[in-house]
């Protein structure tokens, strides 16, 4: 070790470690590790979470062997295109690698979360068997899963040491005075063929848009007994039916459930009695908010919701008529975040629930807001910071919604608090953009979809390039972009040039030359994330800025001009990078296709574990 | 920050453009590439993507607009899982239809109408108008259209919002003559 650096060993370890504890940023730990080598033993041994953008840029081994005492893992897959089916079903993303790695080498995990990723029913019930503390899933935008491996999660789940279950062979009480834990704990140890030690203290289940196949129509029903320790539950995204009656006593005998979001299947009798049973709820998502009109039903909904001291943020009512939305109307104004983005209400009504919310910061909603809504509620919700506004019928081309550029514009004047915004709409001007620009520049994530392609500003038929350019301009913390509308390379010149804390951009039917292309990539000093597609950017963009490439964590381009000679010349020259070229519809080996060969779907990402082993047909790693 | 050797000022490429085709035609509009092909885009100038959006006819283009939507994959970006949802939903709506029976003072027998294929309280007078016809006599103007919904209670038709209409209306019934316009009294 460098002399210099002996100041290191004038306080022990545990000092250090506390010291880095109040580093929550990754970064700020990275940097830690770099000092010296005693700071980068004492860093990584004390590192409790780890955030893997991209599930292919390090090997799981590697990652554990790093970081052998982390309680907190995330891990994200897909690219965010595959959101939109762009990315072939069987591209990867698989999650049993990282699972196996994990339960091999962190058996004291607490909390894993997974997006994007394919986890297998095997690998939920390699993780109901292997952590031993485990105390939170999540997983988000993930598939090839069903409900029975959801029942094996449930099976697995103890709140204190009383063993029921079939099967078990012999239980023996044991006092265990575990490492670093002072006290004596008491652990009954289920022997059997496979020894398992069980989910204790599963708080949080939250399955958040997965596809989940549903097999096994009692799973809720394998959560044991003696579990009470639950804290959230989200199951808004199975499609099936739940037990209602083994739902409720799951809930009642758990004092501490704070988050519950049901699915849309339960019918709304059953849902008030349901939530009769906990009026302690901070965060509910309701299932069909639509019944034939009862009296009854209305007054008791009524009572049960007015019976929800602490609710703050309320999600679901799928389907939503006028008739029942009054009923809950005594819960807007502690609403700080509602979510109506699959409540099928139109305007009048939906107007009415939004502007009695007056502390709402975060709104989800359908176009059938209108502008008039978006206006009430600009004048209504004073706190609003995250706005996102979803297309009711995307696809169709009338009757046309009242939802245009002026709701948006409203909002930005509004709203000063206002920082988040994701918009769909089908027309927009320049003065629009820049009207605000003017009136946000504290936005931080500014995604417009105007749903048809290279539309321009409807009045002045000029490409919008001027109303994103005064976005970039006057946002100056922006971090994610998404772009819209009829651009020129002139739009990427102004990001390049001033998007300099922008991290993710998404860009589609764009841009006029390579020049767009190479104006980002040779800006945009902290940019992470680039989506591309549809646009006129090729080889020579992409061979010039290869050394960004290796400072970001990915690039998706479809559909644009890149040829596979370039995939080549890239790959040769970056060898840290995956250069994946992705073709669905030729047999032949890549190898033999020509240079000039068009590359339809390209995915490049930084990695320090090279080119993965589990690609599948349609995809060649150059 | 300039552009940089090698890649041309969309101003300069605007000038110098070759185009195929008379001047002040509209190209061909090709249809957004789809993953079957990998077209190049149509590189077209500005002028002509202006002139093609000043052009409002709407017949043509808004049936290649149609057709185009179709085959973009991927486009406009929502998540599959919320456009399933959606389109279940909304399927799940438009196939039930909101029949209500109604009826019309003197008349032999009621009719059905949906009163999801109605836009507002125009249309469906208009249609109640023709279907009731033959019956009307030269009496045409004295009736009122009215209502019961949900809570049983006779309504007049035409006082609330439409959506809350069609919503709660479970039965129409067509008053005429003296009771009729007793009823109507102080509104209209």
């Amino acid at each position: 070790m460098v002399r210099g650096f002996g100041w290191a060993a004038a306080f022990p370890d545990e000092v250090w470690e506390h010291v880095f504890s109040f580093l929550a940023a990754d970064a700020d730990r990275n940097a830690v590790a770099l000092v010296c080598r005693a700071w980068h033993r004492i860093e990584r041994r004390s590192r409790r979470r780890v955030f893997v953008g991209n599930c292919y840029a390090v090997a799981p081994a590697a990652a554990v062997r790093r970081f052998p005492e982390v309680r907190a893992a995330a891990i994200k897959g897909k690219p965010h295109f595959a959101d939109f089916n762009l990315v072939p079903t069987d591209w990867g993303g698989g999650a049993e690698a990282w699972v196996e790695a994990m339960a091999e080498g962190w058996p004291h995990l607490e909390e894993l979360r997974l997006k994007r990723m394919v986890v297998s029913d095997d690998c939920l019930e390699l993780i109901a068997r292997s952590f031993k503390n485990f105390g939170v899933l999540s997983l988000v935008s993930c598939d090839g899963f069903s409900t029975a491996g959801l029942a094996a999660i449930a099976a697995n789940c103890r709140s204190s040491p009383v063993h029921t279950s079939v099967g078990l062979e012999v239980a023996i009480l044991v006092s265990v005075a575990s490492e670093g834990v002072n006290e004596l704990s008491l652990v009954y140890l289920l022997l059997s063929s496979a020894d398992i030690p069980y989910l204790r203290n599963l708080r949080e289940l939250d399955l958040h848009e997965n596809e989940v196949e549903d097999n096994c129509l009692n799973w809720i029903s394998h959560f044991p007994e003696s579990f009470t320790s639950l804290v959230s539950l989200n199951i808004a995204c199975l499609e099936g039916d739940v037990n209602t009656s083994v739902l409720e006593c799951l809930i009642s005998r758990c004092p501490n459930l704070k988050t519950l979001r049901l699915n849309h299947a339960m019918p709304l009798e059953k849902l008030v009695s349901l939530l009769q049973r906990a009026p302690q709820l901070v965060d509910v998502g309701t299932s069909k908010f639509s019944a034939d009109h009862h009296p009854e039903l209305f007054s008791k909904l009524e009572s049960t919701f007015a019976g929800f001291k602490h609710l703050k943020s309320l999600s679901g009512i799928w389907e939503a008529g006028p008739t029942y939305l009054p009923a809950i109307y005594s819960v807007c104004e502690s609403l700080t975040s509602l979510n109506l983005c699959y409540a099928t209400i139109q305007s009048p009504e939906l107007l009415k629930f939004v502007s009695r919310c007056k502390n709402l910061q975060r709104l989800w909603v359908m176009d059938l807001i209108e502008d008039n809504g978006l206006i009430a509620v600009a004048a209504s919700c004073k706190l609003l910071q995250e706005l996102r506004v979803f297309p009711s019928d995307p696809y169709g081309v009338a009757p046309p919604i009242s939802l245009t550029e002026h709701g948006l514009v409203a909002i930005s004047a509004g709203c000063l608090m206002l920082h988040s915004v994701l918009y769909f709409c089908r027309q927009m001007t320049n003065a629009a953009l820049l009207t605000i620009a003017n009136n946000r520049p504290n936005l931080t994530c500014f995604r417009l979809c105007i749903i048809e392609p290279h539309t321009p500003d409807y009045i002045s038929q000029e490409p919008l390039d001027a109303g994103f350019s005064a976005i970039v301009e006057s946002c100056k913390d922006l971090r994610r972009l998404s772009l819209s509308g009829l651009l020129t390379d002139r739009v990427f010149k102004s990001i390049g040039a001033s998007a300099n804390r922008l991290e993710m951009l998404s860009v589609a039917f764009a841009g006029d030359s390579d020049a767009g292309l190479h104006y980002i990539l040779s800006g945009c000093k902290n940019l992470r994330k680039l989506e591309i597609r549809d646009c006129p950017f090729g080889d020579k963009a992409l061979l010039d800025n290869a050394s960004k490439l290796e400072t970001m964590r990915s690039l998706w381009m479809s559909s644009c001009s890149v040829t596979l000679g370039a995939c080549r010349q890239l790959a040769l020259k970056m060898p840290r990078l995956n250069v994946e070229v992705i073709d669905e519809r030729r047999g032949r080996p890549l190898e033999s296709w020509p240079d000039d060969f068009p590359v339809e779907k390209l995915y490049i990402y930084r990695t320090v574990a090279g080119p993965r082993s589990d690609t599948p047909p349609c995809v060649w790693t150059v | 920050m300039d552009g940089g050797v090698g890649y041309v000022d969309m101003d300069a490429l605007k000038a110098t453009e070759l185009r195929l085709g008379l001047p002040g035609s509209d190209p061909p509009e090709k249809p957004p590439p789809t993953t079957t092909t990998t077209a190049r885009p149509t590189k077209r100038s500005l002028d002509e993507d202006r002139a093609a959006r000043r052009e409002p006819s709407e017949g043509g283009r808004a049936t290649s607009t149609r057709a185009t939507k179709a085959q973009v994959v991927g486009w406009p970006p929502i998540r599959s899982y919320r456009k399933n949802s959606f389109q279940a939903m909304k399927a799940a709506a438009e196939a039930a239809g909101l029949y209500v029976k109604v009826s019309m003072d003197g008349a032999p027998y009621l009719r059905k109408i949906d009163l999801e294929v109605y836009k507002g309280y125009k249309e469906l007078r208009e249609a109640l108008e023709d279907m009731f016809k033959c019956f009307e006599g030269c009496k045409g103007s004295e009736y009122a259209i009215t209502y019961e919904d949900k809570d049983g209670d006779l309504m007049l038709v035409g006082d609330v919002p439409w959506e809350m209409f069609t919503s709660s209306c479970k039965k129409l019934r067509i008053i005429r003559g003296a009771e009729a316009i007793r009823g109507l009294g102080s509104s209209q």
